[in-house]
């Protein structure tokens, strides 16, 4: 499953529970990320244990970004079955404070930061 | 009559280097016009690399960006222009302007658009709303907030602006002239480098 244009992807890989972001995410508004909205709950409804999203490959998101995946994690969270991690880069700032203010709103979260070389 | 509300510098230095991109919002269609953001503010932040703090010394070394100033300025500089573009007054002939000032320890951004006095009223109560209350509380109140609502615009632009880049923002409202239905309202976010 997957969800993309020219400039990004998101891509649900089901048999590793996994959910991949690339490249950069300005669309306008909550009504263009709907479509990557359903897909990050989709994921979310078919997992059972646990789920990972990897944002290490987002150069950009802007505030309606930011509002998407915010949205994602507060309906997580109501799932107490459900373990979410997401993992983003350290030496990118932005990656980091998003998984700091996302688990702020879900603090069972599982943010996972990690070095560029890895 | 002008109004000044928030952290608003009335006299930038005349002389002081800067970068300004100016369109007509009613041109182009909105869904084209947003495309160009991101090439804009990519430029932005590439400008703010090349031209500037290449050049610059400070306390007797050559100042080296970060990647945390060149991201604030990439964002700073798309979120300006979405909402520019987002509420500007289609029916206004008025250019929407981004200017980008560039100091020894701070850049500042400007953008000036015309918008209808509906739009100034509700910008008005958001900027009342921003400078009474603790931003971090808002930012995340709102993030809640938002989780309930499917439809709009998230409202979370200058919050994430204060609470993840720490940066100032200002605003000035002016009426385009004593029988325009228009306001002009001009935009003022600093951001510090050093």
């Amino acid at each position: 499953m997957e969800v993309k244009n020219k400039e990004y992807s998101v891509s649900y890989q089901p048999e590793n529970a996994l959910v991949i972001c690339k490249g950069s995410l300005s669309l306008n508004g909550t009504a263009e990320y709907e479509p990557m909205l359903e897909l990050l709950l989709q994921a979310a409804n078919q997992q059972m244990q646990h789920l990972t999203l990897n944002l290490c490959g987002l150069t950009f998101l802007n505030s309606s970004g930011i509002n998407t995946f915010t949205k994602f994690v507060i309906q997580v969270r109501k799932r107490q079955d459900l373990q979410l991690r997401i993992i983003g880069y350290e030496e990118i700032a932005w990656q980091v404070k998003l998984l700091r203010n996302l688990q702020r709103l879900m603090p069972t979260l599982e943010i996972d930061v990690i070095p560029q070389t890895t | 009559m002008i109004k000044i509300l928030g952290n608003f510098i009335s006299d930038i230095p005349i002389q002081t280097e800067y970068l300004q991109i100016g369109f007509s919002p009613s041109s182009i269609p909105l869904k084209q016009r947003w495309q160009t953001n991101g090439l804009s503010a990519d430029f932005i932040s590439e400008y703010l690399e090349v031209f500037f703090v290449g050049q610059q010394v400070v306390h007797g070394e050559k100042f080296v960006i970060s990647s945390q100033i060149n991201d604030a300025v990439k964002y700073v500089a798309n979120e300006l222009l979405e909402n520019a573009m987002k509420f500007s007054a289609p029916d206004s002939d008025y250019p929407t302007r981004i200017s980008f000032f560039l100091f020894d320890q701070q850049v500042v951004f400007h953008v000036i658009n015309a918008v209808t006095q509906n739009s100034a009223d509700n910008l008005e109560v958001l900027i009342h709303t921003l400078l009474d209350n603790d931003p971090h509380e808002l930012y995340l109140a709102k993030m809640e907030a938002n989780a309930e609502e499917s439809g709009g615009h998230s409202g979370l632009g200058f919050l994430s602006m204060v609470c993840d880049y720490s940066a100032k923002l200002g605003w000035k409202f002016e009426k385009l002239a004593p029988d325009s239905p228009f306001i002009i309202v001009t935009t003022m976010v600093c951001l510090d480098i050093t």
